[in-house]
C-alpha cells in the first residue's frame, strides 16, 4: 500500500576524510526501498566546515528535492550537542530523518531522538512497510520486527543490507541554510585518522580478516599481501585487536564493523557469535583454521583445515 | 566528584540464544545471566577513578525486576559504594531507561555519568546518548580513554576512522568501549562486604514517569541459516571452488 499526501524525509550526508561517504549512497539505498511503500519527498542535509563539496556530490543523487547546505564554523567536527538541538528542530518538519548505522550516526541520532521524545529505530535491515522495520538483537541471533507510529520516525540504517544508489549528474538544488549555533560544551582535541591505502571495510567487495591465530602483528603483513592481491579490505576479530596486531577501526563484529562483501576469508579466527554478527550476510565465506572443530566452519561455505602460515602464502602464489 | 554508573542484566555474552518458535520472545529461561560486559568496564572505569582520587563516591544503578540486585551486589563487590535498583516487571526502550536515569541525575547530581556503549541482548547503542541530551550534557561516546583533567574530561572515542580526543565539560556522560579496561574480578573478603553495602529499592511507578513504549514488536525472527558449506583438502582446490564455483576471483 503506498500513501502520498506530502510524505518527506530528511537524510543526514555524512562526511569522511575523502569527504562525501560513501555510506550516503547505502542509506539512500534504504530511502528507495522505503519508496517501494510511500511516495517521498527526499531532501538531503549536509552540516559542517568547507562542506560545499559534498553537497556538490549529495545534488548527484538522483531522486533528490533539494540538497540544504549549512556551511559554518560551528560545523567543524559535528560536535552531537551542537548538531542536536538543531537537527531536532529540523526533522520535526519530515516524516523520516534517516542517517547510516556509522559510530557517527549511532553517536548523533540518538541525541536527536531524545530531545524529540522520540524512541529511533536503529540498525534497520529490512523495510517491509512504510513503518515496519527489521533490527538484528542479541549479536544477530534474532531479527526484531518493529512498527513505529510516531509522527517522525528516526531510522539508522546498516549499509550492509543495502544496495548502493548510481551518483548521476548534478541535479538537486543545493540551498544554503544559516549553521547550528555552537553549544561549546566540548572541545576537538585531536583525530587519529587511518592511512585509507586499502579500500574501505564497510564497501569493499573482497575483505580478508585475520584473529589470535595470527599470533602477532607482523604476521598481519600475510593477510595485506593476500589483500593486496584481491584488491581486498582487511579486518580483525577483536581478539586481534585487543592484542594489537590490528588497530581498533579493523574490528568486525557485534560491536565492530559490519560488512557483507562478496567473499569474507577468515582466517585464524574461531568465528564466536559476536564475530559471526559482524560479517554473517557476506555472500561466500571461507574458512582456514588449524582446529576442524572450529564453529567458523559452520559459517563459512569453503572450509579448509591448515595452518594458516602454511596455505596463506600458497593462497597469494596461487592468486 | 561522584560518579552514577548504570549497569544492565542480559544473558550472559557465552550462552547462545535463540528466538521461540512462535517469535514471541527469546529462549533464555535458565540463561545464565551476568552484567553487560559493557557495563563491567564502565564500572571498572568508576572504581580506577575513585583508585586515584578523582572521584569520591561511586553510585550504581540498574532499572529492571528483582534480580539485577545481583549484579548490583557484584558492582558493590567490585567497588562500588551504594547501589539503586529501580523496580520494575517492564522491558522498558533505551529512551525510558534515560528518562529514568535522567531523575536520578537530578537527584544524585553526580559529575560524571558512566554507561556501557551498547547493551548485548537488545543492541541499541542509545541509552548514554539519550541521556545526555536529557540532562543537556556534553557526550563521549565508545571511549577507549578517559582523564580527568580540571573541570574536563578528555576522551579518546573509537570510530570507524580511527580514534578521536574530545574535551568534554563537566558534568558529562561517558559511554564505555571494549579497550577503555580490563575489568579485575571481585575477592571472596570483598564479596562479603558488600552485603553491608547501601542498596535501595526503589519502584519505578514512583518516580511518576510516562514510559509508554513507542515501538510495537511484532516478531522475533531466526535469521536466514546459510546452507551447509564443503570442507576443502587443499588451497588449489580452494582457488578453483572460488573461480569455478563462486565466481567470486
Ligand atoms: C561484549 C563483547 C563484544 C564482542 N565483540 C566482538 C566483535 O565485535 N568482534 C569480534 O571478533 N569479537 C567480539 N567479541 C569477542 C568474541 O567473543 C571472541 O572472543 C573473539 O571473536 C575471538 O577472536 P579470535 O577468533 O581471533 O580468537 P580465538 O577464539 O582465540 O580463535 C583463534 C583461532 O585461530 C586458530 N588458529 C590458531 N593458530 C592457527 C594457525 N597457525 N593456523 C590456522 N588457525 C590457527 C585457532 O584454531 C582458533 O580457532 C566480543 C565479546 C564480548 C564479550
Ligand atoms: N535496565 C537498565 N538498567 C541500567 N542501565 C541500563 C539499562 N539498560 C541500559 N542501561 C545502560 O545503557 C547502556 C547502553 O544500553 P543500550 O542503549 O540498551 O544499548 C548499558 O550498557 C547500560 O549502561
Amino acid at each position: 500500500m503506498r500513501s502520498s499526501n506530502n510524505v518527506s524525509a530528511l537524510v543526514l550526508v555524512e562526511q569522511d576524510t575523502s569527504g562525501f561517504s560513501l555510506i550516503n549512497l547505502k542509506v539512500m539505498g534504504a530511502i528507495e526501498r522505503l519508496r517501494h511503500f510511500v511516495d517521498l519527498e527526499v531532501d538531503l542535509l549536509v552540516v559542517g566546515k568547507d562542506c560545499a563539496a559534498v553537497a556538490g556530490m549529495a545534488a548527484r543523487i538522483p531522486g533528490v528535492r533539494q540538497v540544504l547546505l549549512a556551511d559554518g564554523e560551528s560545523g567543524e567536527h559535528q560536535l552531537p550537542e551542537t548538531l542536536a538541538p538543531w537537527l531536532a528542530e529540523l526533522s520535526g518538519g519530515y516524516t523520516y530523518f534517516c542517517v547510516g548505522a556509522t559510530t557517527f550516526g549511532k553517536n548523533l541520532l540518538p541525541r536527536v531522538a531524545a530531545l524529540m521524545d522520540i524512541q529511533p529505530v536503529t540498525d534497520v535491515v529490512a523495510i517491509h512497510s512504510d513503518c515496519e522495520f527489521s533490527r538484528p538483537i542479541y549479536a544477530g541471533s534474532a531479527l526484531a520486527r518493529v512498527r513505529t507510529g510516531q509522527l517522525t520516525k528516526l531510522l539508522s540504517v546498516r549499509a550492509s543490507a543495502f544496495a548502493d544508489v548510481t551518483l548521476g549528474e548534478s541535479s538537486a538544488a543545493i540551498v544554503p541554510m544559516t549553521p547550528p549555533p555552537a553549544q561549546n560544551m566540548s572541545r576537538f582535541i585531536e583525530q587519529q585518522q587511518v592511512q585509507a591505502e586499502r579500500p574501505e571495510l564497510a564497501s569493499a567487495r573482497v575483505v580478508v580478516s585475520g584473529g589470535r591465530g595470527l599470533q602477532a602483528g607482523e604476521n598481519f603483513q600475510l593477510l595485506y599481501r593476500l589483500a593486496d592481491k584481491l584488491g581486498a579490505a582487511v579486518g580483525a576479530s577483536r581478539a586481534a585487536v585487543d592484542a594489537g596486531f590490528a588497530p581498533n577501526d579493523m574490528q568486525v563484529g557485534q560491536t565492530g564493523k559490519v560488512v557483507a562483501p562478496e567473499l569474507y576469508i577468515a582466517i585464524g579466527l574461531s568465528g564466536a557469535v559476536q564475530h559471526l554478527a559482524g560479517m554473517r550476510d557476506s555472500r561466500v565465506v571461507v574458512a582456514i583454521n588449524k582446529d576442524p572443530d572450529a564453529p567458523i566452519f559452520q559459517a563459512a561455505d569453503y572450509g579448509l583445515v591448515a595452518d594458516l602460515f602454511d596455505a596463506v602464502p600458497e593462497l597469494i602464489a596461487l592468486l | 566528584m561522584k560518579i552514577l554508573v548504570a549497569i544492565k542484566r542480559v544473558v550472559d555474552p557465552g550462552v547462545r540464544v535463540r528466538p521461540l518458535t512462535d517469535g514471541s520472545g527469546m529462549d533464555i529461561t535458565n540463561a545464565k545471566m551476568s552484567m553487560n560486559p559493557f557495563c563491567e568496564i564502565a564500572v571498572e572505569a568508576a572504581i580506577r577513578l575513585k583508585e586515584q582520587q578523582v572521584a569520591t563516591e561511586i553510585v550504581v544503578v540498574s532499572i529492571g525486576t528483582q534480580a539485577v540486585q545481583e549484579q548490583l551486589r557484584s558492582a558493590l563487590a567490585l567497588g562500588a559504594d551504594r547501589a539503586l535498583h529501580i523496580s520494575t516487571d517492564s522491558p522498558l526502550e533505551p529512551l525510558a531507561i534515560a528518562k529514568v536515569l535522567h531523575v536520578l541525575v537530578q537527584q544524585e547530581q553526580p559529575q560524571l555519568v558512566l554507561l556501557g556503549k551498547q547493551s548485548i541482548d537488545g543492541d541499541h547503542n542509545q541509552t548514554g546518548q539519550m541521556l545526555a541530551a536529557l540532562c543537556g550534557f556534553p557526550q563521549g561516546t565508545f571511549a577507549s580513554r578517559i582523564e580527568c583533567k580540571g573541570d574536563e574530561v578528555w576522551v579518546t572515542r573509537e570510530l570507524d576512522g580511527g580514534l578521536q580526543t574530545l574535551a568534554l565539560r563537566l558534568p558529562a556522560v561517558i559511554t564505555t568501549d571494549l579497550r577503555l579496561n580490563q575489568p579485575r574480578y571481585p575477592t571472596m573478603p570483598n564479596i562479603m562486604k558488600a552485603r553491608q553495602k547501601p542498596l535501595a529499592v526503589i519502584p519505578l511507578a514512583d518516580l511518576g514517569l510516562d514510559l509508554q513504549p513507542r515501538l510495537q514488536t511484532l516478531a522475533l525472527e531466526a535469521p536466514k541459516l546459510r546452507q551447509q558449506g564443503v570442507m576443502l583438502s587443499s588451497v588449489a582446490e580452494l582457488v578453483d571452488k572460488l573461480r569455478q564455483e563462486a565466481k567470486v576471483l
